[in-house]
C-alpha cells in the first residue's frame, strides 16, 4: 500500500499543496495531470529524492518520509528508463540485490527470472546503447523489481514508445504487477492508458490530488 | 502571386570554411616545420644525451604525471559540486575557479611565492619544502592544471544525465555509492580526457615554475626551463632539440590517453 498524508512540496514558482490520497496493496493506481502539473515532481518526492515541505509518506502503513530512497522498499522506473550506460543488462537486473550482497546465486537466478518474464533474456550481455525504446523500459522494470519491493512507481513509462509496442507493455505492466503482487503508481496524461490499468484513479487538479472514477472519464 | 525568392548556392559557404581551416592548419604545420628542419639529426642526437637534458626529461615525466592525477583528484569532486548542485555563491565560486586560467603566469608564481612567506606558508615550508624544490615544480603546475581539469570534469558531468544515479539510489545506494557504482564508470572518458589537458599543460607550464621554483640545472629543470635555460646562453640547437622533443612527447601522451579513454 502507499499513502500520502497531506504532502506539500514548494520547488521555486511551483507548489503542490496538501495532497493526499492512498493506493491500497496489490492495487495498480494510475495517477493522471496534464503535462508540467508537477507529476514528476510527486514521484521525486515519494521515492526519496526531494523533501516535501510537509505532511508524510507511507509504504504498506510505515511512515518512510525521513528514510532515504534505498531503505523505502520502493521501486522506481523513470520516464526514459535512465538505464545506466556502463552497465551490460544482466548487471543492471542484478544491481539492487547486488548492492545488497545477496549470494551470487541468488542474483543469478532473480536475473534469469526477471528476463525471461519480461522477454529480455537474448539481451543479458547487451549495454544500453543501441537498445530499443521498449527494450529499455523492460529492464528497467525488471531492475525496479529485482528486490521485490512492495511499491513500484512508473513515471510516464509508456511515453517513449510507438503505438503498437504500447500495447503490448501495458499488457506486461499490468500482468506483472498482478504476477509480483506489487501496489503500483503510475504516472501518465495519456487518458486511454488510465482507463486500461487503473484500480484505483487518482487526478491531479487545481495544486491538489483528487480520487476520480475510471467510468467518468 | 508566385515566390521569386531563390535561395543561393551553397558554395561559398564551404569555401570560406575550408580556406579558413585549411589556411589555420598550413600556419600550424608551417611552424612545426620551420622548426623540425632547423636542426640536424646530429645535434638530435646530442642533445639528448646531455645529461642535463635526460634530468629535465625525467623530472617533467614525473611532474607531470604526478600533477595530473592531483589534478583529477581535486577536478572530479569539484566538477561534480559545480554540475549537479545549486547552492547560494555558485556563479563567485564558479569565477574564482577560473582563476588560474585568466592569471598571467608569472603572477601564479609571485602569489605562490608570497603564500609560502606567510606563517601559514612558512609552517608548510617545515614540512614540506615547496620554494625552490621539486615539490614547488608540481605545486606551480598544479595551480594552472587543475583549473582546467575542473573545468572538464564540469562539462563532463553536465553532460551526463543525473537520472541513473537517482535510480541507482532507489536501488539501495547512498549518494556516494550510486556514483561510484554509476556516475564514474560513466564519465571514464572525461578523466582521462582531464587529466590529458592537466598534463600536456604542465609539459608547457614555464612561468610559475621560474619563479616559485627557480631554474636550478639539475634540480628544478624542467623541459621549458631547458628551452629557457639553452635559449639564454645562445645554444640555438639544443633549444630547438628540447622543443621538438616536447612536441613529440605531448602529441604521443595525448594520443595515448585517448586511447585509454576509449576502451570499453
Amino acid at each position: 500500500m502507499i499513502s500520502l498524508e497531506g504532502v506539500s512540496i514548494r520547488a521555486g514558482a511551483f507548489s503542490l499543496e496538501d495532497v493526499s490520497f492512498s493506493v491500497p496493496g496489490g492495487a495498480y493506481g494510475v495517477l493522471m495531470g496534464p503535462t508540467g502539473s508537477g507529476k514528476t515532481t510527486l514521484v521525486e518526492v515519494i521515492c526519496g529524492l526531494r523533501k516535501p515541505s510537509g505532511g508524510r509518506v507511507l509504504v504498506d502503513g510505515v511512515d518512510v518520509t525521513r528514510e532515504p530512497p534505498g531503505n523505502r522498499g520502493i521501486g522506481y522506473v523513470p520516464q526514459d528508463g535512465a538505464l545506466f550506460p556502463t552497465m551490460s543488462v544482466r548487471e543492471q537486473l542484478g544491481f539492487a540485490l547486488r548492492v545488497r550482497r545477496r549470494p551470487a546465486g541468488e542474483v543469478e537466478g532473480r536475473v534469469a527470472e526477471l528476463a525471461g518474464r519480461l522477454g529480455i533474456a537474448h539481451l543479458l550481455e547487451r549495454k544500453p546503447a543501441g537498445l530499443s525504446g521498449g527494450e529499455r523500459q523492460r529492464i528497467a522494470l525488471g531492475r525496479a523489481l529485482a528486490a521485490r519491493p512492495g511499491v513500484l512507481l512508473l513515471d510516464e513509462p509508456l511515453s517513449a514508445l510507438d503505438e503498437e509496442m504500447r500495447g503490448d507493455m501495458r499488457d506486461l505492466l499490468k500482468s506483472v504487477q498482478r504476477e509480483q503482487g506489487v501496489s503500483v503508481l503510475h504516472v501518465t496524461h495519456d487518458r486511454s492508458e488510465a482507463v486500461a490499468l487503473a484500480d484505483v484513479l487518482l487526478v491531479m487538479r487545481g495544486g491538489g490530488v483528487k480520487t476520480a472514477d475510471v467510468a467518468t472519464l | 502571386m508566385t515566390d521569386t525568392h531563390r535561395a543561393g548556392a551553397n558554395w561559398p559557404f564551404w569555401v570560406t570554411i575550408v580556406a579558413v581551416v585549411s589556411t589555420y592548419l598550413l600556419f600550424l604545420l608551417g611552424m612545426l616545420l620551420a622548426t623540425a628542419t632547423y636542426t640536424s639529426p646530429h645535434h638530435l642526437v646530442r642533445a639528448l644525451g646531455s645529461r642535463e637534458i635526460q634530468y629535465a626529461t625525467g623530472l617533467s615525466l614525473v611532474t607531470c604525471t604526478v600533477t595530473a592525477v592531483l589534478s583529477l583528484v581535486v577536478a572530479v569532486p569539484s566538477g561534480y559540486l559545480m554540475a549537479r548542485c545549486n547552492f547560494r555563491g555558485k556563479n563567485f565560486l564558479d569565477t574564482l575557479l577560473d582563476v588560474p586560467i585568466v592569471l598571467p603566469p608569472m603572477v601564479i608564481g609571485l602569489c605562490l611565492l608570497i603564500l609560502f612567506q606567510t606563517p601559514f606558508g612558512q609552517a608548510v615550508e617545515k614540512v614540506v619544502p615547496f620554494t625552490y624544490t621539486v615539490y614547488g615544480v608540481v605545486l606551480a603546475q598544479f595551480v594552472v592544471g587543475a583549473a582546467f581539469a575542473v573545468r572538464q570534469m564540469r562539462t563532463t558531468f553536465d553532460h551526463l544525465p543525473a537520472r541513473p544515479e537517482d535510480v541507482a539510489m532507489t536501488l539501495g545506494c547512498s549518494r556516494g555509492k550510486a556514483v561510484r557504482l554509476v556516475t564514474l564508470p560513466a564519465a571514464k572518458r572525461g578523466m582521462f580526457s582531464a587529466a590529458s589537458v592537466a598534463w600536456a599543460r604542465s609539459l608547457g607550464e614555464f612561468g610559475p615554475i621560474l619563479v616559485f621554483a627557480g631554474a636550478t640545472r639539475m634540480k628544478t629543470e624542467v623541459l621549458p626551463t631547458t628551452v629557457w635555460l639553452e635559449l639564454s646562453v645562445g645554444n640555438l640547437e639544443a633549444s630547438i632539440a628540447v622543443s621538438l622533443m616536447m612536441v613529440v612527447l605531448a602529441v604521443a601522451v595525448l594520443l595515448a590517453m585517448r586511447a585509454a579513454g576509449e576502451r570499453p
